[in-house]
């Protein structure tokens, strides 16, 4: 059984095939990789593994369960989290009420509008864990707005990881990150147990090759390259991709 | 006990003494004017100021709730039954304009909204033989809640004021709860909200209808004040004027449209006696809040207290926003 499996998911945006016949084995607690140029149709491949825009044709399965005509939001009780290549969090919140926001996604509370949100210490104490994970519990009420942007990326991973996801995909997460940061994103991820699987786009080869155990290529729409570390950087297409020759 | 809970019982006790120290019979009106527009002014802040939704066809939900009140009491069953009636209708009405009108965000929902407020306001317009079109409906009398006749301005006022004050505690309640949390999480990122398992669409329609339920509170009480209702309170106007005191007075807050509401009441019943370009005044009230506060009255004001208060020490430049 496969954490993540797709079979020739096609998307086109008009005249446009973003994606082209992809194939994509994830075997559960694998760290896979997705490289590519820009433009190659990573993120879109992401928004259609996640639901935010529907495919053409062709299947996505987690864990054998088949998504691929689940609305988005069921994705998220069925063990998928993401984060986002553009930060997309709640700026006028605090870090903790941003992290309490993600567990409530997937908690019947969230339709409650008789109790206070406050109040729901299973939510409050969920939320203080997922921050301490990420080194941030002690900055858990300062409004997102005073943060800076790599607290910002680790909160985007905590509000991802305290949904306790079977499948996590990590959109960039070390974009635009100082070297102290990368350092310490790189020590988190390297921390996520394996009955987590993590599925990762990254442009930073030097972070995203060490953490990476299988490694696909995306070039048009289509993976081109697929196999461990050594394997993709001396195949020839990887070259041909980067550079150009 | 803090600040916030002396401005609250301060704000009480003056709403409860008011009738005393009243000059008369009319300022008590215009006070119950106040309150039951502040109550509509809530409806429409749960849909703008806490989902990110304008709707300006509320004063059509309005005045469904208004002739309901109006046609079952000419009906003779009764003032419950019209109330009971008019709340249940009000939200029927309510879940339809929702249907419709959620199929858009932003400015497609604003445009529907205007449409089906306009729709509404036709029927009462042109469908004489229930409305009276323009000629509207009277009402012939008020309830009389445990044998205590509404006919006073005293006794009319505090109806209202006990209706407002429960609904701005029903509304306290719902903008705190894990429900209000994810109604603005769907107003600042609906992607987001929808990838963390939120189901956007059935968050804003249930928002819809306690809007609805607000407004058809408001409306029950505006037909029993006025003991009349036209096609006149549901125009494009009443719900731009409605729409208006909610951003005046901060919209996202839970006291900003009681404040808005205020002002725009004021204006027009008390200082329309002394200025003739009152219209005119209003306006530049609006443009100098929208300049000077953007955020609407009551976080502006917050912004300037909390600048005044500010540590010694800390640079005294412009209040930040």
């Amino acid at each position: 059984m496969s954490a993540l499996a797709i079979s020739d998911l096609e998307k086109s945006f008009g005249g446009l095939r973003v994606t082209r016949a992809i194939n994509l084995n994830v075997a559960p607690g694998e760290r896979r990789l997705i490289i590519g140029p820009n433009g190659a149709g990573k993120t879109t491949l992401f928004n259609l593994i996640t639901g935010d825009i529907a495919p053409d044709s062709g299947s996505i399965r987690l864990f054998d369960t088949d998504l691929t005509r689940v609305p988005s939001r069921r994705r998220a009780h069925l063990g998928l989290s993401r984060t986002y290549q553009i930060i997309t969090l709640f700026p006028k919140d605090t870090l903790i009420r941003n992290v309490m926001l993600s567990l409530l996604g997937l908690d019947k509370v969230r339709w409650n509008p008789l109790v206070r949100l406050d109040t729901q210490k299973h939510l409050v104490t969920g939320a203080q864990e997922a921050l301490e994970r990420v080194g941030l519990a002690h900055l858990a009420l300062r409004p997102l707005s005073e943060t800076s942007y790599g607290e910002r990326r680790r909160v985007e991973i905590a509000m991802a990881l305290a949904q306790k996801p079977r499948l996590l995909m990590l959109d960039e997460p070390f974009a635009g990150l100082s070297i102290e940061e990368r350092r310490d994103v790189q020590n988190l991820l390297a921390s996520i147990p394996r009955d987590v699987t993590i599925v990762m786009i990254e442009h930073d080869m030097d972070v995203a090759l060490e953490f990476a155990e299988c490694i696909s290529v995306m070039h048009f729409g289509e993976i081109v390259v697929e196999g461990s570390r050594a394997e993709v950087v001396a195949h020839p297409r990887t070259r041909e991709i980067y550079l150009g020759h | 006990m803090n600040g916030r809970r002396i401005f609250l019982l301060v704000a009480l006790i003056v709403l409860a003494t008011l009738p005393y120290w009243m000059p008369g019979s009319y300022y008590v009106n215009i006070a119950s004017q106040i309150l039951f527009y502040a109550v509509f002014a809530l409806a429409i802040d749960i849909l703008l100021g806490h989902g990110g939704l304008v709707s300006l066809g509320h004063a059509g939900i309005f005045g469904v709730s208004c002739y309901i009140v109006a046609l079952v009491v000419a009906a003779g069953w009764g003032h419950f039954a019209a109330i009971v009636i008019a709340v249940a209708g009000t939200l029927i009405a309510m879940a339809i304009y929702a249907l419709v009108a959620l199929r858009a965000t932003g400015i497609g929902f604003l445009m529907i909204t205007l449409a089906l407020g306009q729709i509404i306001w036709g029927l009462a317009y042109r469908w004489i033989t229930v409305t009276n079109g323009d000629n509207g409906l009277a009402v012939a009398s008020r309830p009389a809640p445990f044998g205590s006749a509404l006919t006073s301005a005293t006794a009319f006022y505090y109806a209202t004021l006990i209706v407002f004050v429960v609904t701005l505690a029903a509304t306290a309640i719902f903008i705190h709860s894990p429900f209000g949390a994810a109604l603005k999480g769907t107003r600042d990122q609906p992607q987001r909200m929808n990838a963390l398992g939120f189901n956007v669409w059935m968050i804003r329609f249930y928002a819809c209808l306690f809007s609805g339920l607000l407004t058809a509170i408001a409306g029950i009480l505006f037909v029993y004040y006025n003991e009349f209702i036209s096609p006149q309170a549901l125009a494009l106007t009443a719900s731009a004027e409605v729409v208006l005191m909610v951003i005046s007075g901060g919209a996202g807050t839970l006291f900003g449209p009681v404040v808005g509401a205020a002002l725009v009441v004021i204006m027009k019943n008390v200082a329309s006696a002394y200025i003739v370009r009152w219209n005119f005044v209003l306006g530049a009230i609006f443009v100098a809040i929208v300049v000077f506060m953007p955020e609407g009255i009551v976080p502006g004001t917050a912004r300037l207290w909390r600048w005044l208060w500010r540590p010694r020490g800390a640079p005294a430049g412009e209040p930040q926003r």
